[in-house]
């Protein structure tokens, strides 16, 4: 009850300026990343401007790794407006876009933008983005996601939200446990549980609205779900044995789930308005792990039935069950992109666990990543990165690589360990 | 001498043969009784004492099956992605069992493995652990009631670093 509390006060004091718990470091971007000026916005309000919004979509647009920044103190004059645009002060600096804009303060906070190709010499997009004052940062993440859009054909996944556990851990006593809600660039993190006892399996609604996870509070473990907006709780399962990995169908009507309440880790469906619970597999090997496919039709699961982990996948029409990875002795916990095509997993090669991507067309299998204990693979909604957990000394943190393996970057946490990141899909408003 | 006054003696001679026949039989029951009573008091103080000692004896092998179980710790070691117990968890969970058939307790057992894979399949793992050592309590007559399992996988680990020195201190099940 008081954990729900606190969580429902953080969600009220969603606005307040917290410490970023993690930090962004870019370690490989591409070879030749397109040079763009993120000129400082114009500010139209009372006081000083609550965000250096160009300092946010630049930083978005650097840690894509397809973008060099242009730094401030080269620029030779900040337009604002259209009409204060001279093409040659960019061409001078090489800059090849210039993004400029303004932020205006009425009843809510308004960002006004324009993009233009110094190549060209004209502008090519321009937008409008409007919200709560509160939601200035995410409004900025919004003008980045265009402007990616409209300079790679990729839809932008800045307006977006990572979930993620972190440990802070305690050799005398048991660790401390803390599900957070934070930005995808790792700022305003919100705490929606925190205790001693493990937190797990941070999922996400597909409308982004809710999480599940599953907490061993009750000295047991139990899988929750909790409303983002509403702080409202709720423990859906309290099975004897395991009760982990829950899964929403991308309908959000049906959970799945894994439990071993009939002797063995078995995937199993919960309906969530009924709450009738369907057993899909039946076999004494552990199968755990199951994950979607983006139409619904079938879920890819982690079984040893062949001896060790691998791949598998349910047809929920024919409940036949089919092996779909082959290379290596491990594969484990799928998340499949939303093109239903690319599939990342921890895929074990010389003892070393990586993160892979299988490509479910070609079958082809890409090893992304080379540190040797990663885990918790998230693919961004746009499909374009794999967020994932590794170890760096004792402790762990998340990472990102692309999934054309171009571009890495790493979010250590200021202290303590950051396991299994969820990145949200794009919220349904 | 009348015939009467004769048989009249003879009546109360009798009577007090009788009497004395009595009152001698009375004593000698009661002492029979007295001594049956000390005999069967020494003999219940013997049982009693016997019985105690008996029960001392017993709670005394109880401490010690106690104490040689609370000697080989409550910890016991698993085999990188294995969940047979080894000989040394084996000896170790036989002195466990000895200790248990003789109390009453319920004892919670808790899988664990090291780091390496992925978080949910380890889950899975850790209870395989726990539900090895369970298995062979009860296969050793222990009753499953007094029995709960939970699997951790790779949270709350012992040694926080990576390598096989620190990996091999988190693969295990602790009883609790």
């Amino acid at each position: 009850m008081l954990i729900r509390r606190a969580s429902l006060l953080a969600l009220l004091f969603f606005a307040s300026s917290l410490h970023a718990e993690l930090q962004i470091e870019i370690n490989q971007g591409l070879d030749n990343p397109t040079p763009i000026a993120v000129v400082p916005f114009g500010w139209q309000g009372l006081g000083a401007a609550p965000e250096d919004v160009a300092q946010i979509i630049d930083s978005d647009l650097v840690r894509s790794g397809q973008f060099a920044p242009v730094s401030r103190r080269d620029m030779l004059s900040y337009p604002t407006r259209e009409t204060d645009m001279y093409f040659r002060d960019w061409r001078a600096i090489s800059a090849e876009y210039v993004l400029i804009g303004q932020v205006t303060l009425g009843t809510q906070i308004r960002i006004d933008f324009q993009l233009f190709d110094t190549t060209r010499q004209m502008a090519i997009d321009s937008g409008t983005v409007t919200g709560p004052v509160t939601e200035l940062r995410m409004l900025s993440h919004r003008v980045s996601d265009a402007v990616y859009e409209r300079l790679t054909g990729i839809s932008g996944a800045f307006a977006t939200r990572l979930l993620y556990v972190s440990v802070t851990r305690n050799p005398d006593a048991k660790d401390f446990y803390r599900l957070t809600l934070a930005d995808s660039d790792g700022q305003r993190p919100i705490v929606l549980l925190e205790g001693r006892d493990p937190i797990l399996s941070p999922s996400w609604s597909p409308d982004g609205q809710e999480v599940a996870y599953v907490s061993f509070e009750t000295s047991r473990p139990a899988i929750y779900r909790q409303n983002l907006r509403t702080g409202a709780r709720e423990q859906l399962t309290n099975f004897q044995g395991l009760n982990n990995s829950p899964a929403w169908s991308p309908d959000g009507n049906t959970m799945a789930l894994v439990l071993s309440k009939d002797g063995n880790p078995d995937i199993y469906l919960l309906n969530l308005t009924s709450r009738a619970l369907t057993r899909l597999t039946r076999h004494f090997s552990i199968d755990t792990e199951p994950t979607w496919m983006p139409d619904g039709k079938s879920l890819l699961f982690t079984s040893d039935r062949g001896g060790r982990p691998q791949i598998y996948r349910y047809d929920l029409r024919t409940k036949k069950i089919e092996r779909i990875t082959f290379e290596g002795t491990f594969n484990a916990r799928a998340r499949v992109a939303q093109d239903g095509r690319n599939v990342a997993l921890v895929h074990q090669r010389d003892g070393r666990y990586h993160i892979a991507v299988l490509d479910l067309v070609t079958d082809r299998l890409t090893v992304l990543t080379e540190t040797s204990l990663d885990e918790s693979p998230s693919i961004a909604p746009n499909g374009s990165i794999v967020l994932y957990a590794t170890k760096r000394g004792q402790d762990s943190i998340l990472a990102a690589v692309a999934v054309d393996g171009g571009v890495r970057f790493s979010l250590p946490a200021r202290e303590g360990s950051v396991q299994e990141p969820a990145w949200s899909p794009y919220e349904t408003p | 001498m009348t015939k009467s006054t004769l048989y009249a003696k003879w009546i109360s001679l009798v009577f007090a043969a009788f009497f004395l026949a009595a009152c001698s039989g009375n004593d000698t029951k009661e002492a029979e009784a007295e001594a049956a009573a000390a005999a069967a008091e020494e003999q219940a103080a013997q049982e009693a004492a016997a019985e105690e000692a008996e029960q001392q004896a017993q709670v005394k092998a109880q401490q010690g099956r106690e104490a040689a179980a609370a000697d080989v710790g409550t910890v016991f070691y698993f085999e990188f992605d294995s969940s047979s117990l080894t000989d040394d968890a084996r000896a170790q969970v036989d002195a466990h069992i000895q200790a248990l058939l003789g109390n009453n307790d319920s004892v919670r057992l808790e899988g664990h493995t090291d780091e390496r894979g992925t978080r949910e399949y380890n889950l899975a793992l850790g209870e395989r652990r726990a539900n090895a050592v369970r298995d062979y309590m009860v296969a050793n007559g222990l009753p499953s009631y007094r029995i709960e399992t939970i699997s951790y996988g790779e949270e709350n680990p012992v040694a926080y670093g990576s390598g096989e020195s620190n990996w091999q201190q988190n693969r295990r099940v602790e009883l609790k």
